[in-house]
């Protein structure tokens, strides 16, 4: 028989019992639906860590001072003061995978513009700071190595700073006081909204870092040294160039301890893939629990369908139908009900990610590549589980399915 | 290659029940000519549904040869039997065994839907066409449930026309319809014999049996008798002369 007609025949005797067949779709159609809704919300939301990983900067390479030891009580990281702005130097004209390097010098400080003040922490970096951090700046201008020189009293504010201090002001050219000193507001930087870990990235100062190492902090402490290295797969290489360059300027024997801490992103990238990966295999097991119900309930009601239509089969034998042509028309028929309950469940499998990921304002990326393998996944299902109907049909005796009442 | 159609020499048919072995037929040697209208008479237990089946090619024989227009039907294997059914075998049931929800065209198209040679071009046309020799021209399109016994009948034998068949073979093709119906379907068979079809039928009515040309009586799986009818009755005359003591 010619495919066009097996497949006329199927969706005719499909379409005979509408309520039965949908209720038989129904396990392929909740098992396919879920998955697909799970798959698009999980890529989703593994997209939207991706992104604010990638908002605290690309590649960053983040040294940290090491803890001091007075007597028996150690300070936290951080707590020794052996980071310096010669580091920075060091790093600069000796590393060959970084692409910017960074002092990070942080004072909090009370900061008075016109009849507002706002408390917030004012930080001192370098120019390339804003492309290691993933900062741009929407409005104004950024600050260059001149005004690093000059130790100029320039600033840039975030958004929230913005906000605080110049409600519905542009704050372009206005002045600031940071510990009693003057500074000129040069531009704002575009908003970057809330980091993977909860701090406001917008609720930011920057100014030159010798401006506020000299005219606002102690002239020595750099808390931290942040660089971003050339592309995310020399991070390990970059990481053991730091290394290498501190301690030689650390003057630290071989066999001595670090007095510094290097981090990098890399932890919460394995948490992330972490989590997508226990997702996926969530996923598998409901995807597979589910196709194995529907396919069986598609074996079910085949095996009723070959025993209501015995009779038929014993005709369509009769008349020169041969196994494999009953054999066809049986796997036909069930290939086409997985299929379309298989449709059905991509469908409300989509429909319900769109309308649970706009609730929770979770991306939903829909891959091509799950929907293709969802279809073929539940057409093989109709062909395995409708095997074993289809072979009994297929070997029914002619005279004995022709006298079948 | 002698004329006849069908050749059954020393047929036995035995089923092996477990304890018992049921002998069905005992050696029936049967030769039936192209153009003929056989009757196959017999009491039921006389093996004649089994020898039909046999005819058929739905069954083998336990041993014997048949031969069907020189093939040798019983060395034959599953397929292969598929296709001769297809392409040789006309048959006609007494239940009418038409397909449900399926249009009259559509039941008489079916057969053709399995003809792997393609020896019919236009499988619709040639539908329509063995429907109209059935003189169901105007019921293409209706479904068995709509149609009376008698209509359901010649679906029935339209469908075991279309493929140019060498035999048609109707079981008890009367079996299930008033005698005014049976007359009707009795003429259209004899219209297709008169056009050359080749027709066995099984039947235990003599009523029905008069109208073909000769009877082959079957009593415990073995051909008792084996007689042409003298004077075969005319179903259309007599269907006709029925329409007329029973006026409208």
């Amino acid at each position: 028989m010619k495919w066009s007609k097996l497949i006329h025949v199927a969706v005719q005797s499909i379409a005979r019992n509408k309520m039965r067949t949908l209720l038989t779709m129904l396990g392929i159609i909740i098992g396919v639906g879920s998955v697909i809704t799970m798959v698009a919300l999980g890529e989703g939301s593994s997209r939207d860590i991706e992104r604010q990983v990638a908002s605290l900067g690309t590649n960053l390479v983040m040294v940290r001072a090491g803890s001091s030891q007075v007597g028996g009580a150690r300070g936290g990281a951080g707590s020794l003061i052996n980071l310096s702005m010669s580091d920075v130097q060091s790093l600069r004209s000796g590393a060959t995978q970084l692409q910017g390097v960074s002092p990070e010098i942080r004072v909090t400080a009370q900061i008075i513009a016109g009849a507002q003040n706002w408390n917030t922490s004012v930080t001192g970096v370098a120019p390339e700071y804003l492309s290691i951090r993933n900062y741009q700046v929407k409005s104004g201008y950024s600050f260059g190595e001149r005004e690093v020189r000059t130790r100029a009293k320039v600033a840039l504010l975030g958004e929230t700073v913005v906000r605080e201090l110049f409600p519905g002001e542009d704050p372009i050219g206005a002045a600031i006081r940071i510990r009693n000193v003057p500074f000129r507001v040069i531009g704002v930087l575009a908003p970057k909204g809330q980091s993977a870990f909860g701090t406001d990235q917008d609720d930011i100062i920057l100014a030159p870092s010798t401006t506020v190492l000299y005219r606002l902090g102690d002239g020595k402490t750099v808390r931290a040294i942040v660089a971003s290295a050339s592309s995310s797969e020399q991070m390990a290489d970059a990481k053991e160039e730091i290394g290498t360059i501190l301690r030689e300027a650390h003057r630290i024997p071989a066999d001595g301890a670090d007095d510094f801490h290097i981090n990098d992103q890399s932890e919460i990238n394995q948490m992330a893939t972490r989590i997508t990966g226990t997702l996926t295999l969530l996923l598998s097991a409901i995807a597979a629990v589910s196709l194995l119900v529907g396919g069986i309930g598609i074996m079910n009601i085949m095996l009723v369908s070959v025993t209501e239509r015995t009779r038929e089969i014993g005709i369509r034998l009769a008349i020169g139908a041969r196994p494999v042509d009953i054999l066809a028309q049986f796997l036909v028929e069930a290939a086409i009900l997985s299929l379309l309950g298989g449709i059905i469940g991509i469908a409300a499998g989509l429909g319900s990610a769109w309308g649970i990921g706009s609730l929770l304002g979770i991306s939903v990326v829909v891959n091509p590549i799950v929907i293709i393998v969802a279809v073929l996944f539940t057409g093989a299902v109709g062909i395995f589980f409708g095997f074993y109907p289809a072979r009994k049909a297929a070997n029914l005796n002619p005279i004995d399915a022709l006298r079948y009442e | 290659m002698n004329s006849a159609t069908l050749v059954v020499r020393d047929v036995t048919k035995v089923f092996d029940l477990g304890a018992v072995q049921v002998h069905a037929l005992r050696g029936v040697t049967l030769s039936i000519d192209r153009g003929e209208f056989v009757a196959v008479m017999g009491t039921s237990g006389s093996g004649k549904s089994t020898l039909m089946n046999i005819l058929g090619c739905l069954d083998l024989p336990s041993a014997g040869a048949y031969l069907l227009e020189g093939i040798p039907v019983d060395q034959l294997g599953r397929n292969a039997l598929a296709t001769i059914r297809n392409e040789k075998i006309g048959f006609v049931f007494q239940g009418f065994n038409l397909l449900p929800r399926t249009t009259a065209l559509e039941n008489v198209e079916l057969p053709l839907l399995y003809d792997r040679r393609h020896r019919i071009a236009a499988p619709s046309s040639a539908a329509e066409a063995a429907l109209v020799r059935v003189g169901l021209g105007d019921r293409l399109d209706h479904l068995p449930n709509q149609l009376s016994g008698g209509q359901q009948q010649r679906v029935a034998i339209a469908r075991a026309l279309v493929t140019a068949p060498a035999i048609i073979l109707a079981d008890e093709p009367t079996g299930n319809l008033d005698s005014r119906t049976t007359l009707e379907v009795l003429a259209v068979f004899q219209q297709l014999n008169r056009e050359g079809m080749t027709i066995v039928i099984v039947t235990h009515e003599p009523e029905v049996a008069r109208y073909t040309s000769r009877i082959v009586e079957l009593r415990d799986g073995l051909v008792q008798r084996d007689l042409p009818v003298p004077l075969p009755g005319d179903a259309a005359a007599d269907l006709a002369a029925t329409r007329q003591r029973v006026p409208a």
